[in-house]
């Protein structure tokens, strides 16, 4: 073994000096070939696939007939449903997450309260799905703890059936949109300074002038940025709201799985990816929204 | 302040990709996801056990029978030289894929644990809980491969849209099934069906007979529906059965959606998928369901000391004959065949029965003396003969439903 390393390792040597430049440029690129290929094939062919797969017919020929069945009512309930249910957790998250992350920060810092809050917040962003579901249902439901209890102590009998509503799910949904708020947000509040604040006083400025021109100017990108990326989490979100409600489709991740499963209405499976383009589409606006909104902001700080 | 912005923005753009990537995955992975879940909860893992026995032949994909027949061509067992070769060459396959068989729906489990007891052949049971759509799906996505379904069971309208897919074969019983039940080339054929029936909780909440008794508030917040009848076969018969129940016809549904909207404002229905779970908590104490279903929540409470009662609604007694199929490319042909040919076997028709679902050979067996009459009072009492929905009445009442159910369930 040792000879043979001997033998062989001299004689490469002076290649790999030659080739070395050029593997320095190279190597760059190729760093970024994991990135790209993994952009590939779980963006750009889903993507491909969901476009092209919109506007061809079962038989495989041309057809918008599956882009004419978005008119179709209970489907723009679905999207309505879908956009009013996302942009409210996301400003319910982005409120109370935003007046968590100041009052974190106006803390003492490295407090406990604050490493603890911050924590959970960590944990709590990231619990949805069939779990969280689960959580509610063990406490809000017929037999749940919350519902037993007030049973027994006041003789209320409730069935927590809001639940399986999607009035229901904005309740469900804030339970992990405020800790991502805090998350995300969090960093932005600690940039501050509080000496700003004791400039603009020395100026003679008042809170109110203080948070319109000082502190809200500077994390308003930060805070709609926040609240895009809310609405997002929301959007997207499937296994939670189908783990609450198996009766209905009222938001349109759940109509795309319908689309697929339906055994009673059946053939609607090319709906499916029409229904994954609105959603890119809607997707597209909050993104080009976010871009405005950067693009307008770096002009105030500019 | 730069670089928390330049964090916000590479969250929220991953976010969007994670998005767009989801949006773009339920459409075209689901299948996938569905049909490589071999859950361990299902009777497949008994299944091996029973097939240890030396008869199991060494895992062979060839179709390959003694006569050197193309299985996958066989139109009946006398394309094997009868019964004998074409048990030997299920034998030498030595595995079964099906899909979408509930260990507790209509007997599955038992029926599954019986085949591969006689035959040796290990039964590969994938999805359990899936839709009869999904079993199509799975046989599209896995086409060519060793997973996809052998056999189907599905209901009427997605077999009856599905039947390019489908291998003919006749089974031996083949003339005992009235030619309402059966394709003429025997592409697809009914094997057995529930009746609709409502099952409750009557150590609870005492005897009830009528539909109207479900507007009572001692059942506020616990009546439940099988499943989103825009979507389930078991949820739509159900509806219809209401329908029936409260004066509609197969042509006029309306009555059910009235009915369903009283008890919503009655406040006792509640949108939830009822499962063995939610009957056994409480959570659903009057459950609309099939007959097998119901029999099955019955033997589950009996243990618990709780009585679940059952009653068919008098002129509402609404069946759906579900189809055996095989796939056409089924990657054990024999074996698939072979499953058919004891699906049609009075042990496996005395089996869905002793599940509370009505064989398609009742009638025959009983004429042969067959029937286990042990298995028979396991059936559900009706008043009436069962009502079936033509593909059209089917269809309209479905895209009735597709425009007024969104209402009583959100």
């Amino acid at each position: 073994m040792t000879t043979s390393i001997e033998t062989l390792s001299p004689a490469p040597a002076p290649v790999a000096v030659r080739s070395g430049r050029g593997w320095r440029r190279v190597a760059p690129v190729l760093g970024t070939v994991p990135f790209f290929g993994y952009v590939a094939v779980f963006l750009l062919i889903p993507t491909a696939i969901v476009v092209i797969g919109a506007f061809r017919s079962p038989g495989g020929g041309f057809t918008l007939s599956n882009i004419t069945a978005l008119g179709d009512s209970t489907v723009i309930d679905a999207f309505v449903s879908s956009v009013i249910l996302s942009a409210v957790t996301a400003v319910i998250g982005a409120v109370f997450g935003g007046l968590l992350s100041y009052v974190l920060v106006t803390g003492r810092p490295g407090s406990m309260s604050r490493r603890v809050v911050t924590a959970a917040c960590s944990v709590l962003a990231q619990f949805g799905g069939v779990m969280l579901a689960f959580a509610f249902t063990a406490t809000l439901l017929t037999n749940g703890m919350v519902n037993d209890a007030l049973q027994d102590w006041f003789g209320i009998a409730t069935t927590g059936a809001y639940l399986y509503t999607v009035p229901g799910l904005i309740l469900v949904y804030s339970y992990f949109q405020i800790p991502l708020m805090v998350i995300v947000f969090l960093p932005a509040v600690d940039g501050i300074r509080s000496q700003w604040r004791e400039a603009a006083e020395t100026l003679g400025g008042s809170t109110w002038v203080y948070w319109r021109r000082v502190a809200g100017p500077l994390l308003a990108p930060a805070f709609f940025g926040s609240m895009l990326l809310l609405f997002a989490n929301s959007f997207s979100a499937y296994a939670t709201a189908k783990a609450l409600i198996s009766q209905s489709n009222p938001i349109v991740p759940m109509q795309i799985a319908g689309a697929i499963t339906n055994e009673v209405n059946v053939g609607h499976a090319d709906l499916a990816k029409s229904l994954a383009l609105g959603m890119v589409i809607i997707v597209a606006i909050v993104m080009w929204l976010y871009a405005k909104l950067q693009k307008s902001t770096s002009k105030w700080l500019g | 302040m730069r670089l928390p912005r330049i964090r916000v923005a590479v969250v929220a753009g991953v976010a969007a990709l994670s998005m767009v990537v989801a949006a773009c995955g339920s459409s075209g992975t689901d299948a996938n996801t569905s049909n490589s879940s071999q859950s361990p909860e299902s009777s497949s893992s008994a299944a091996p056990a029973e097939s240890s026995s030396d008869t199991a032949a060494p895992a062979a994909s060839s179709s390959e029978a003694p006569a050197s027949v193309d299985a996958a061509t066989a139109t009946s067992a006398d394309a094997f030289g009868g019964m004998d070769g074409l048990v030997a060459a299920a034998k030498k396959e030595g595995t079964l894929n099906v899909i979408a068989l509930p260990p507790d729906w209509a007997n599955y489990g038992a029926i599954i644990k019986a085949f591969s007891a006689k035959y040796g052949v290990t039964v590969n049971s994938q999805n359990p809980n899936g839709s009869s759509a999904e079993e199509i799906e799975a046989a599209k996505t896995n086409k060519g491969t060793d997973k996809a379904p052998d056999v189907f069971d599905l209901g009427p309208a997605v077999a009856l849209a599905s039947t390019d897919i489908f291998a003919p074969y006749k089974v031996q019983a083949w003339a005992d099934i009235p030619d309402a039940n059966k394709e003429a080339t025997g592409l697809w054929f009914n094997d057995y069906t529930g009746v609709m029936s409502v099952g409750y909780n009557s150590t609870k909440y005492g005897e009830i007979t009528s539909m109207n008794d479900l507007l009572n508030p001692k059942f506020k917040g616990t009546v439940a529906l099988n499943g989103n009848p825009t979507q389930a076969g078991a949820a739509f018969s159900g509806f219809v059965m209401t329908a029936l129940a409260n004066g509609g016809t197969p042509d006029n549904m309306q009555p059910g959606i009235d009915f369903f909207t009283k008890m919503k404002a009655a406040g006792t229905f509640i949108p939830l998928d009822p499962t063995p779970a939610t009957v056994a908590s409480g959570q659903t104490g009057a459950v609309i369901d099939w007959s097998y279903n119901q029999l099955a929540a019955a033997q589950a409470l009996q243990k618990q000391g709780v009585e679940w009662k059952t009653f068919v609604p008098n002129n509402a007694a609404v069946g759906s004959y579900y189809v055996q199929a095989i796939n056409k490319d089924a990657p054990h042909p024999a074996a698939a065949r072979l499953w058919e040919e004891f699906i049609y076997s009075a042990d496996a028709q005395n089996l869905y029965m002793a599940g509370g679902a009505q064989p398609m050979l009742f009638e025959a067996m009983k004429k042969a003396g067959t029937l286990d009459a042990a298995a028979e009072k396991f059936l559900p009492k009706t008043t009436s003969p069962i009502i079936q929905l033509t593909p059209d009445q089917q269809k309209a009442a479905s895209n009735f439903l597709n425009a007024n159910w969104s209402k009583i369930a959100s």
